[in-house]
């Protein structure tokens, strides 16, 4: 058995990131995979220890495009956990709103990429038109397409103005009605059916040992939702199904992201309704933060985001950590892209929709023996001591 | 060069290198050739290697590990290669300026455009690649 190595990467073209991948393959089948990370690295945790608490929301924000809500509203969440500030019930219905709209974009991007990945540019072209309406909202409720800017710890930072709903309820007709569509095209394309069914399947118990979260986790039968099972936010107030798929392949990974926005867009709806009605401030004005700790999560559309952030009582944190869900679902490779031909390698390292931007934080592996940090100061205090001492008698 | 460049102008082919970005301008790079915006009709076609492209998108900030590789790409381009810095990060760091793991060499690769922006509205692109071609044209 010969062992050929196939790299991919840092710069391949249907990588949209910088990331390295070394398929080592017996014939067609993939036998191993290799992969490098750090190309993405920004040093974010770090920067964020220079900032103030309003500064790094805005930093975090740009941890990636894509998630470019999930993080700030994880690490508002952070903030508001050290000293239990309460959220405007206005504040809370809109955070739920465009966190959704972003879950949809995100999924929707995910969608045609995959499209893309696998030669059916049809499917691409098409969902990220139906894409554009949601960027639309985005741009009608924040003021910009990407990056919104709207969490603020104690509230947001913008109100949706009341005469923009009767728009906003426009677009997401259009959308709903497109999703429907494409989630028929989606299941009875006989194509896709045959392509994807049965690739790369991640099992129930290897989701579960990889401690995989969201949409990759929720297609081999995991029924965990952060949205569900700890809600924060308007999320105890809406009504939404966690959608469960069986088989962990390919096939139901897509299936459940396009089931997910069509439940994403009744959240939406629910929430523009309540917005009519529910009046009141937006943001709670929080003075300071005092000392201690705080742990936000939040469902991003790649799973479970988790931001810590500890306070001395200053006006920054003083330790900042963040760990994406992609950190997580990326090693699951090692299982799913086991026995698979070369051609399916692809799609199912694009299956778990890995965000590198996200997942580039900084991990040291402790290897406690040779570990200068775990090396005992006393000891060389003393031997220190010991040496000076040494030194000056040898002198005299 | 001014007949090759006019040639040029009229099918600019496109590469996209990331380097350390956000992710954010090169999903609305991707954007910019879906139906919505479509720069297919100025003749601009993404293609798969750097080996083909007239043009070079660049997005993000460098940091230290993948600056050498940028180099390189821009070494192995055919030129004249034009290179479009997109984003703030491009031009100014963005927040990230402070960050320890970012490369503070300005010559790794010349840039020739600049889209400010963060990240830069897909207008703001179309503009700033008609820009070039007018350019291009003379």
């Amino acid at each position: 058995m010969t062992i050929n190595k196939i790299p991919i990467g840092p710069f391949h073209p249907l990588l949209e990131e910088a990331e390295y991948f070394e398929l080592k393959v017996d014939g067609e089948t993939v036998v191993d995979i290799d992969m490098e990370i750090g190309w993405m690295h920004r040093g974010h945790e770090f920067i964020s220890e220079m900032k103030t608490f309003t500064q790094s929301i805005y930093l975090v924000e740009r941890i990636c495009g894509i998630c470019s809500t999930s993080h700030p509203l994880a690490c508002v969440h952070a903030i508001e956990d050290i000293d239990n500030i309460e959220i405007p019930i206005r504040a809370r219905y809109i955070r739920t709103l465009v966190g959704e709209l972003e879950r949809i974009h995100s999924h929707l991007l995910w969608l045609g990429l995959a499209g893309h990945f696998i030669g059916y540019d049809t499917l691409w072209m098409w969902v990220w038109k139906y894409r554009e309406p949601v960027l639309q909202m985005f741009e009608i409720i924040s003021g910009n397409r990407n990056h919104y800017g709207m969490m603020r710890v104690g509230g947001v930072a913008k109100d949706v103005d009341p005469v923009s709903i009767p728009d906003l309820k426009k677009n997401l007709d259009m959308l709903d009605k497109k999703m429907v569509m494409v989630a028929n095209v989606v299941r009875d394309d006989p194509v896709l059916r045959s392509r994807l069914k049965g690739v790369g399947v991640l099992s129930h118990d290897d989701a579960v040992a990889y401690c995989a979260t969201g949409p990759t986790s929720r297609a081999s039968g995991v029924p965990w939702d952060v949205r569900r099972d700890e809600p924060t936010d308007a999320y105890d107030l809406v009504d939404f199904e966690v959608i469960v798929l069986q088989n962990g392949d390919v096939y139901d990974k897509m299936v459940l992201r396009v089931l997910e926005v069509i439940e994403s867009v009744k959240i939406i709806r629910q929430c523009l309704e309540k917005l009519k009605t529910v009046q009141g401030s937006i943001l709670n004005n929080v003075k300071e933060i005092s000392p201690g700790e705080g742990i936000g999560i939040y469902e991003a559309p790649r799973g479970e985001v988790f931001h810590y952030i500890r306070s001395d009582g200053t006006n920054r944190p003083i330790r900042h950590k963040v760990r994406a869900p992609s950190f997580v679902n990326i090693p699951t490779y090692t299982v799913s892209c086991k026995g698979i031909p070369v051609a399916d390698a692809l799609i199912t390292l694009a299956s778990v929709d890995p965000c590198y931007c996200c997942t580039e934080r900084s991990l040291k592996v402790v290897n406690k023996e040779n570990d200068p940090c775990s090396i005992d100061l006393l000891k060389i205090s003393r031997e220190k001591t010991e040496r000076i001492r040494r030194e000056i008698n040898g002198s005299k | 060069m001014g007949w090759y460049n006019k040639r040029l102008a009229k099918s600019l082919w496109v590469f996209h290198v990331s380097g350390s970005p956000c992710n954010n301008c090169d999903i609305e790079i991707l954007d910019l050739i879906t139906p919505a915006f479509d720069v297919e009709r100025f003749g601009l076609k993404l293609v798969g290697s750097v080996r083909h492209a007239d043009v070079i998108l660049l997005t993000g900030m460098l940091n230290q590990k993948i600056a050498p590789r940028i180099q390189r790409i821009y070494r192995q381009a055919p030129k004249p290669i034009f290179v479009v810095g997109v984003g703030t990060c491009v031009s100014s760091g963005c927040v990230f300026k402070d960050s320890y793991n970012i490369s503070h060499d300005r010559d790794i690769i010349p840039i020739d455009l600049y889209i400010p922006g963060c990240p830069p509205k897909p207008e703001a692109m179309i503009a700033g690649v008609a820009k070039l071609i007018g350019v291009l044209n003379g």
